[in-house]
């Protein structure tokens, strides 16, 4: 009602959006609250700015390191092409080739070759290429693509039209068909810059010739055939023309070995190249866009976990995983009307002053509002629940607090990482990012494997664990919070502590003396109980015995580092207000990402009245109403069959089907009887569901179908 | 080498330079010469010359022509995407562009033919013309009229006009079903050891003596002559590796005559190429690199086929592993393998006559789609939605090469598929999800 009100107070600048469909628009269109969606869209534009700009900045650095080696690569093949020394002389002149490595997240290849080209182009040389199997099917087809990528780029028009009357045959014919002669040519044009003679003589300057680089972007895709002759074709150039490739290969180098030939990858120099792994690449982009309270929007453990699973079990691409958050940024902001508080502080708590009546109602039915409130007195819960200046104040210091556990979150979450993650078994994880599910998840302090963990890193000898507290206080460092900073102090007091200890470690007696004596009496008895006693009292008087200054010291640190954890790490669920930044409806991005198109089919077969909003196809749930598609009926029918159906059986029983649907009377006579017009009706249904794959027919009995689905999903 | 310089017709002086360029080929050379006869002469209307790869066949085509000045057209054939680029060629190298330019858009074979007697009645002949075709084999995959036109092709076009194929493949391979005209044949054989070794010392470095480069192709020549006796290959090993012949020279350890030292100082050396830089496992721009390292250092680079690791999603995995086990196993002992009550059936039951020899030598069998997803709903170990992408992993798997389409692209009926990896590989990868693969193979049962 709120809405619809508000909706109707803001009809003139509702209208002169109507006016220019964009992108906010849509947004608006059928908007949770409208009133503050045009915020919210302008929020979750520039939220979705930061990240993409994030990650392309991400990309880059990652990439840095074999872009700049590929780089050097193309720059060097082309400086060594043109020596005239005796070796260079004598040695086959092969085409300098270099083997990109880059695993087999396809999606994620194009933004890497994109920015490899445009590096080339920027510093190497004008002329590159690339080129993809699925428009090369033919080596006509590829040539062509080839030939086509490097002279349109360059070429100018008024260039072409100085050389029209010199070169007409091949311009003339160049669209028909093109070889490498005419690449050759206009190489040498380019690279002289003067038009006239071409086949340069051999014993040309040693001037710096800009290579021409040719990138096969998914090397596996290609026909082999088509390659090779390719590459048979090019080497016969290669003296006149400064070739290279560039093989974008997602399996393993070997590939080139099974698609060309002895002869053929003789002719090819080959160098490897190996890219970041995608986990890896997962793992920096996890570490900067989502461990981190500098973007307040934030996946609930749920989502979270859809998207890594995403990436783990179907198809390693980093791309899908931005896109996904994506998708969950736009759901957030469109779904959840609090997302307006979803911004950088200053901005969130000008935009609590300015929440309208329904917003703060919406507030005050949140679950965690709720259980906030029911701790307070009761004074105060009235005050809450009537007075909105006075909940607005009390929200500001909500959204303050859910900073301040952000900014808390991250640094000990880390801290644990650091300590855990190099322990036998990885009892937490390997990866930042389990531990951070474990933590999003539920308390981890009371998870087993946090208490085993914690064991484990009480065994760990003395310079390990004080190079772990080191490296914690390295994270801590980079903290600027108020919380963080007194942590901070307390580990570098333990550390020094530790330190302390190793000037004094010589002075430390040894307990030994307490144990000899019972060693002494085991020898003496050979009694089998009595040995049982000894043992046990054994073990009792080492547990009891007196802790050296390490162990001691040792339990301090980790008992400061389980305080850490226990005031720091609770789950986002337990902080009020958590539902503005949390984005928690997985099943929505699964649905989005990870379709399932049988299940949504057998869904609209089996309840068509949520697909036709029909109300006389609603059902009691299991039976289909006879007053549905035919396709439906017979769907429904044939799931009671076994693995072979009887035609004949399944058209009687759908014509009865049917003709109580029409309405008949069953006594008549000619109920249930098959006319020519449900005949065809059920032929129809039937074919319908052999496209859909659901039966096909069988050699086994010619007026039998065997169905092909079972189980319900 | 005498005959070679009396052919009438020829200049002495051109024909000695001839000789020069093209030692180990007299016989062959004086043969050619003799068949083109003088050069106003009508020579056969086509000739074939056939020998191993680098055996010389287009060097000694390519020498002659130059050398003697004959007005020739050289065409590649692997070049040749479409006949238009053959037909330009000849026409451009004979007439010049003008005449190229003639030429239709889509040619064909009697439109060259017209184009070419035209251009040669304003051009007649005064010396004969070549044409020479190398890897002349892909001519056989072209249209079925062109190999037996070219070989006329003296009578089409009623010019002086020879042509000359080049192949690696043997006369009787090409002979079309309709019979043709019989073209001359004339073999290339290989370069004995003597000739190799005569050929290579002739491009010697120039700052050593004659000798000592001798000495260095004899020693390369007793390493790889057993497996390699592509003249090209063997100059490109021997510019590879002379500097580290040269070493222990420079440093003065050695004298250029000591030839058994220098043996042994580069034998493990050459011994190590043939197994790297020859097999392309490195690249000849790493290899020299190499050389100039430490020998510590240079253990470090690993050969193409030392990576052999792939990493894939979790279910892709699977898929991969679905697939491999209905590639080899026979469908009908799935329900051995994947049943939970499948009793007791030993091998012997399932054996068939024919089928004693193990799978794994017969190579993958092919599958339909729904017994391999049947297979990986089995082993996988969770419950796995059908989701849209298990089966868009299906057609990258595809993509990746790793599995193989057997069915043609357009039928989504029932696809058909062939598990295109080997066991090792199979084995790394199932070692990553803890799948006892081996204990799942007819096979090894």
């Amino acid at each position: 009602m709120g809405s619809r009100h508000a909706a109707l107070t803001d009809t003139p600048s509702a209208k002169k959006k109507k006016k220019t469909p964009s992108l906010e628009s849509y947004f608006v269109h059928c908007c949770e609250d409208a009133e503050s969606s045009g915020t919210r869209f302008g929020l979750c534009r520039d939220m979705w700015d930061k990240i993409k700009a994030d990650t392309e900045v991400l990309q880059d650095e990652l990439n840095r390191k074999i872009l700049d080696s590929l780089l050097d690569f193309t720059r060097k093949s082309s400086s060594t092409h043109h020596h005239s020394d005796w070796t260079s002389q004598m040695r086959a002149s092969e085409i300098p080739t270099a083997a990109l490595m880059l695993g087999v997240n396809v999606p994620d290849h194009d933004m890497t070759f994109q920015s490899l080209s445009d590096l080339l182009q920027q510093s190497v040389t004008p002329h590159v290429a690339s080129v993809q199997a699925k428009e090369c099917g033919a080596l006509k087809h590829l040539m062509k693509k080839v030939l086509e990528r490097l002279m349109n780029t360059v070429v100018v028009v008024d260039e072409e039209d100085e050389e029209e009357n010199m070169q007409t045959s091949t311009q003339l014919h160049r669209s028909v068909h093109c070889s490498l002669r005419i690449l050759c040519d206009w190489y040498i044009k380019c690279a002289t810059g003067t038009p006239g003679k071409k086949r340069s003589c051999p014993v040309r300057d040693e001037q710096q010739q800009p290579p021409v680089v040719i990138i096969f972007k998914d090397l596996e895709a290609f026909n082999p055939r088509v390659l090779q002759d390719f590459i048979l074709i090019c080497s016969r150039y290669i003296d006149r023309l400064p070739l290279t490739f560039i093989f974008g290969i997602a399996t393993s180098p070997s590939t080139i070995q099974h698609m060309l030939p002895y002869s053929v990858s003789s002719l090819l120099c080959i160098e490897l190249f190996q890219s970041l792994s995608c986990t890896q690449h997962l793992a920096t982009v996890i570490d900067k866009l989502i461990l981190t309270p500098c973007i307040p929007f934030k996946l609930n453990g749920k989502v979270m976990q859809v998207l890594i699973s995403i990436f783990l079990y179907h198809d390693f691409s980093v791309r899908n995983f931005i896109k996904g958050l994506q998708l969950a940024l736009l759901e957030h902001f469109h779904s959840q009307p609090l997302s307006v508080l979803c911004c950088k502080k200053k901005q969130a708590l000008l935009n609590v002053m300015q929440l309208s009546q329904p917003n703060l109602e919406r507030i005050r039915q949140l679950p965690s509002f709720k259980r906030y409130v029911e701790k307070l007195e009761a004074q105060e819960q009235v005050n809450l629940m009537t007075s909105d200046t006075h909940l607005k104040e009390v929200c500001q210091k909500l959204i303050k607090d859910l900073r301040k556990y952000h900014k808390n979150y991250y640094p000990v979450l880390r801290c644990l990482h650091t300590l855990t993650s190099s322990l036998p078994r990885y009892p937490l994880g390997k990866q930042i990012r389990e531990l951070h599910l474990i933590c999003l998840e539920k308390n981890v302090w009371e998870n087993e494997d946090y208490q085993s963990a914690m064991k484990l890193v009480k065994m760990l000898a003395k310079d390990e664990l004080v190079a772990l507290l080191q490296r914690c206080v390295e994270i801590l460092q980079s903290s600027k919070s108020k919380n963080m900073k007194n942590a901070l102090v307390q580990l570098e007091e333990l550390l020094a502590k530790f330190k302390q200890l190793d000037s004094a470690a010589e002075m430390a007696p040894t307990v030994e003396a307490s144990i000899t004596s019972p060693i002494k009496n085991l020898q003496k008895k050979t009694d089998l109980f009595q040995l049982q006693k000894t043992l046990l009292e054994m073990n009792e008087s080492r547990r009891a015995k007196r802790l050296s200054p390490f162990e001691n010291l040792r339990n301090e640190a980790l008992e400061f580092i389980d305080g850490l954890v226990k005031s720091h790490l609770s789950p986002p669920e337990s902080q009020t207000l958590y539902e503005v930044c949390y984005y928690s409806s997985s099943a929505t991005v699964r649905r989005h990402l990870n379709a399932t198109p049988r299940t949504s089919i057998q869904a609209a077969l089996s309840s068509p009245y949520y697909y036709l909003q029909n109300d006389r196809l609603k059902t009691d749930d299991g039976t289909v109403s006879s007053a549905a598609p035919d396709i439906c009926i017979a769907y429904k029918l044939h799931l009671e069959c076994g693995r072979l159906i009887n035609l004949y059986d399944w058209l009687e029983a759908f014509t009865t089907v049917v003709s109580a649907g029409e309405g008949n009377d069953p006594d008549s006579e000619n109920f249930g009887k098959v006319d020519e017009v449900k005949h065809a009706r059920f032929i129809r249904a039937v074919s319908e569901l052999e496209f859909l794959g659901f039966i096909k027919s069988t050699k086994q009995k010619t007026d039998h179908v065997a169905r092909l689905t079972w189980g319900g999903c | 080498m005498t005959a070679l310089l009396k052919h009438p017709g020829y200049n002495e002086e051109r024909l000695q330079r001839v000789a020069e360029q093209l030692p180990c080929r007299e016989v062959q050379v004086g043969m050619l010469l003799s068949l083109m006869g003088q050069p106003q002469q009508y020579s056969y209307p086509s000739v074939f010359i056939y020998g191993h790869r680098a055996s010389g066949k287009s060097h000694v085509m390519h020498v002659l022509m130059k050398e003697l000045e004959l007005p020739h057209a050289t065409v590649s054939c692997v070049e040749c995407v479409s006949v238009v680029l053959l037909f330009e060629q000849v026409l451009l190298s004979f007439f010049g562009c003008d005449a190229a330019s003639l030429l239709p858009r889509s040619p064909s074979l009697s439109d060259f033919v017209r184009i070419y007697r035209q251009q040669c009645s304003q051009s007649p002949a005064k010396q004969t013309r070549y044409i020479v075709m190398e890897k002349a084999e892909l001519l056989r995959d072209t249209d079925a009229s062109l190999l037996p036109a070219l070989l006329r092709l003296q009578e089409l076009v009623e010019d002086n006009v020879t042509v000359i194929l080049l192949s690696e493949i043997i006369w009787d391979k090409f002979r079309p079903n309709t019979g043709c005209f019989e073209p001359l044949l004339l073999h290339f054989p290989d370069y004995s050891k003597g000739e190799l070794q005569q050929i290579l010392s002739q491009n010697r470095h120039s700052s050593y003596s004659a000798e000592f480069y001798s000495t260095y192709i004899n020693i390369l020549l007793g390493v790889f002559y057993s497996v390699c006796r592509d003249l090209r290959e063997l100059r490109h090993l021997a510019a590879l590796n002379f500097s580290k012949f040269c070493e222990p020279l420079a440093e003065g350890k050695v004298k250029e005559t000591d030839t058994h030292k220098l043996w042994k100082h580069i034998e493990p050396h050459l011994k190590k190429a043939m197994q790297t830089v020859y097999l392309r496992e490195v690249s000849s721009l790493q290899w020299e690199q190499m050389q100039q390292m430490e020998e510590k250092e240079a253990g470090a680079l690993r050969g193409l086929s030392a990576h052999t690791h792939v990493e894939l999603p979790y279910y892709s995995k699977f898929l991969l592993i679905a697939a491999y086990l209905a590639s080899y196993n026979p469908a009908r002992t799935d329900k051995r393998f994947f049943l939970k009550h499948h009793g007791k059936i030993r091998k012997t039951n399932f054996l068939k006559k024919n089928e004693k020899t193990s799978n794994h030598l017969l190579g993958p069998k092919p599958f339909p789609l729904d017994r391999l997803l049947a297979i990986f709903y089995s082993v996988v170990d969770s419950r796995v939605a059908p989701t849209a992408s298990i089966f868009s992993q299906i057609s990258s798997l595809v993509t990746l090469q790793l599995l193989a389409q057997v069915s043609h692209d357009d039928q989504l009926d029932a696809p058909k598929y062939k598990c295109a990896v080997s066991l090792e590989f199979i084995c790394a990868i199932s070692r990553t999800v803890n799948f006892d693969i081996v204990k799942y193979l007819y096979d090894f049962l």
